[in-house]
């Protein structure tokens, strides 16, 4: 069980029977009177953001999630197929519940996926990932301008700017957190 | 690297902060005040619901300088004050430091109307000491420290911008979340504003009233919506000093915290102690105010996350 004093980022927390992660907290304290904490929370089944405010007499018991390293086997149309590493147990995730993941899932890539009582909630993504590049729009000489960039689509599908010089089949490193190229990847 | 750009970041604070301590001094030399130097670690610190001291072995850093500076009162000193790094467990936000710096002042023979005169006397000298003048401004909104300051009993603040009247926020225990949501933000500007008369509940070491016995002679100091200073009339009554700080203790235990032993050598020095009004304002949210800072992190060299 917390307690008020333990609230922070990025704590889970069951609040009105589902689990919510706080994403913003502020200390706040009145001259000699109690501790308040004002939170905002995002409902991590909806997405949905809400604010709270925190007496330190308040508890809250943990979310009931439960994190489990997974692999990403393949997908077969709107299914994400996932084994998980230790139970070699096999579950299907929908596009929705994979989010914008899906961008950067290659196949056997190691990820962190996120249950609520058993039902997949999120999945968190190494930070940097490297992909092949499937369609490039050819690369014209003499364009040598820095801050050139062009757009490419890479194996999974994601779109993404890159410098002129990448040409198609080469490939790149994503950063999964802000979705940007890094560096070309030589293999 | 990055720790050279936050020290150029905060330069102008910490020179802000050199100047006011410089300016604070001034004052109360000018005023016959003796600066003085009290441990700052010690046997008990003061029971109170809502603040925990931080333990030093089997002592504890004291959360105020008050409970020394009070016997020294008792002792015969009339005019004393201190600038002194304190220490209060569990406490970290924008406007909190575990480890912070107060400045206390106490003065035998006045009561907290006359301390809140002194106050107004004192911003004003440190803003002219560092030369801006009684006109400056906070986070966007204007303030004219001139005399005489906006007075407003809790009960009218509660009155004119909490959701619920004093009363009924007492019963629902929202006092503090109607404050310091609700009327704090709305305090201060363009004229300081010196909120007094605040439930007994929230003044354990404040004198009763005469003629309100629900009320105690506390104020506070708001300044452009940032709380800045506790001040009171002194409970100068041993006995009743000691049942409040057994109410705080039995708040402590309920609440799950360990109780503080009694301060006894405090309650014997209390029988003796003359008539007083005294005021702790904090230091670093003078700097923030002076220096139009959001955070009290930009207006100390080393934050605890930092070290």
């Amino acid at each position: 069980m917390y307690s008020a004093s333990d609230l922070r980022k990025n704590l889970r927390i069951m609040l009105d029977d589902d689990p919510y992660i706080v994403v913003d907290f502020q200390f706040v304290k009145p001259g000699k009177g109690q501790s308040l904490y004002r939170c905002k929370l995002r409902n991590m089944l909806t997405g949905s953001q809400v604010d709270r405010t925190f007496r330190e007499v308040d508890t809250f018991q943990p979310a009931e999630t439960e994190e489990k390293n997974m692999q990403f086997l393949y997908r077969e149309g709107d299914a994400f197929h996932f084994m998980d590493n230790e139970s070699y147990e096999q579950i299907a995730l929908t596009a929705e519940q994979v989010g914008d993941a899906k961008n950067f899932l290659i196949e056997n890539m190691e990820c962190k996926v996120l249950l609520f009582r058993d039902r997949p909630i999120d999945i968190t993504l190494p930070n940097f990932v490297d992909v092949m590049v499937t369609e490039a729009p050819p690369w014209i000489k003499g364009d040598t301008v820095s801050g050139n960039y062009k757009p490419v689509i890479v194996e999974t599908g994601y779109k993404v700017s890159v410098p002129p010089f990448i040409e198609q089949g080469e490939k790149i490193r994503i950063d999964t957190r802000t979705g940007e190229y890094l560096t070309r990847v030589k293999e | 690297m990055s720790a050279d750009r936050e020290f150029e970041a905060r330069r102008r604070a910490l020179e802000l902060r050199a100047d006011i301590l410089h300016a604070t001094r001034a004052f109360f030399l000018s005023r016959g005040y003796l600066e003085v130097e009290t441990p700052n670690r010690i046997p008990s610190p003061l029971p109170e619901s809502h603040i925990d001291a931080v333990a030093s072995g089997p002592w504890w850093l004291h959360p105020s300088p008050e409970i020394c500076m009070k016997r020294m009162l008792a002792a015969g000193f009339e005019r004393i004050y201190q600038i002194a790094k304190c220490w209060r467990g569990r406490e970290r936000g924008p406007l909190h430091l575990p480890e912070f710096t107060l400045l206390e002042w106490y003065r035998a023979g006045i009561d907290y109307r006359q301390l809140m005169e002194e106050c107004e006397d004192f911003f004003l000298y440190v803003a002219g000491a560092l030369g801006t003048g009684p006109a400056i401004s906070y986070r966007g909104r204007p303030i004219d420290l001139a005399k005489p300051w906006e007075r407003l009993p809790v009960a009218d603040a509660f009155a004119r911008y909490g959701s619920v009247p004093l009363e009924k926020a007492l019963a629902q225990d929202r006092f503090e979340e109607v404050l310091a949501l609700e009327i704090e933000p709305r305090l201060g500007s363009p004229k300081p504003t010196l909120l007094f008369d605040y439930p007994l509940a929230f003044g354990s070491l404040a004198r009763r009233k005469a003629g309100e016995p629900a009320a105690a002679e506390r104020f506070e100091i708001y300044i452009g919506g940032l709380e800045l200073a506790n001040g009171f009339t002194e409970l100068t009554d041993a006995g009743e000093q000691r049942g409040r700080f057994e109410r705080e203790n039995e708040l402590r235990m309920r609440r799950g915290r360990q109780p503080y032993p009694m301060p006894e050598a405090f309650l014997q020095d209390l029988s003796r102690m003359p008539e007083a009004a005294g005021i702790a304002v904090g230091v670093d949210r003078v700097v923030m105010l002076f220096a139009d800072a959001s955070a009290i992190d930009e207006v100390v060299a080393f934050t605890p996350e930092e070290l």
